[in-house]
């Protein structure tokens, strides 16, 4: 798993590639809870085009650190989510409590999408 | 019929192990793309629990996965011999977790992405939960777990 993250205008973007499971929750709330702190007033983006599975586990951080955010008034989003992912948010809620946007292929012509 | 047996230590590692090679033998049967990905998020929670909950601070714990893939479906088996659930009615409620950090989703995830769940456990000597998917046409499980 990696994170890249970028700060710009109000926002951290975090892009996060690889599994989000038991052993790659931990690393992860480490680096987004180093982010949070370290840019006060910013949102946090996550974005999740490299992502293929997300489970319990990975929802716990997502949603830890979505609480934490809206306890000081600031705000989480999701982008990229793709459809294994989707499924999982969806079951669990999440779209109902924070923006979430899908995965857009870069090449949707050759993908057979037009 | 097919029939695989995996057993692992309680490490972190092992749980993308056990999701990939539970799917990759449910392909052997006709499952659609969408039942492997909800067949491996099923099959990562069971074996969470057993690496977080069954051996708290342990990595020497044993897991097992047993399972079985034929036309009509796959079953799973996750057995650990850790510490036992004491109340299983409570601990299959959703957004119950025994640890604030965690969000009590993943006997939900379980049960909404299997056709059957089944949980036996003992305090003090371990726990067994054994599910089951059907390979069904119309393809959709109902989502009342919301
Ligand atoms: N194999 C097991 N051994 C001992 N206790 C278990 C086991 N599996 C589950 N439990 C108990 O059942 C509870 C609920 O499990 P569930 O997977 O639904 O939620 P969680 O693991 O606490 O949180 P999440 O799955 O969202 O990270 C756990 O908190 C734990 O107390
Ligand atoms: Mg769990």
């Amino acid at each position: 798993m990696t994170f890249v993250h970028t700060v710009q205008a109000g926002r951290i973007t975090v892009a996060v590639s690889g599994d989000l499971d038991l052993k790659t929750a931990a690393p992860l709330r480490e680096a987004l809870d180093g982010l949070i702190n370290r840019y006060p007033d910013r949102q946090l983006v996550l974005d999740l085009a490299e992502v293929d599975f997300v489970d319990s586990s990975g929802l716990g951080v997502i949603l830890g650190r979505y609480r934490k955010l809206s306890a000081s008034g600031r705000s989480m989003a999701l982008s990229g989510v793709k459809p294994p992912v989707w499924m999982v948010l969806e079951l669990a809620g999440v779209l109902s409590i924070m923006p979430v946007s899908e995965y857009l292929p870069r090449n949707p012509v050759r993908d057979g999408r037009a | 019929m097919n029939r695989v047996v995996l057993r692992f230590l309680s490490i972190a590692d092992n749980v993308g192990l056990a999701r990939i090679a539970v799917a990759a033998l449910a392909a052997q049967t006709n499952f659609s793309v969408n039942d492997l990905e909800e067949i491996k998020v099923a099959v990562s929670e069971a074996v969470s629990n057993a690496v977080v909950h069954a051996y708290p601070g342990r990595r020497d714990g044993w897991i097992e996965v047993a399972c079985a893939v034929n036309q009509e479906g796959l079953t799973v088996a996750v057995e650990d011999w850790g510490v036992g659930i004491e109340d299983i009615e409570r601990a299959r409620e959703p957004a119950y977790s025994r640890d604030p950090e965690r969000m009590g989703l993943g006997f939900v995830f379980m049960e909404s992405f299997m056709h059957d769940v089944q949980v036996e456990s003992t305090p003090g000597q371990g726990t067994r939960v054994r599910m089951q998917r059907l390979v069904t046409w119309s393809g959709e499980l109902s989502r009342d777990a919301q």
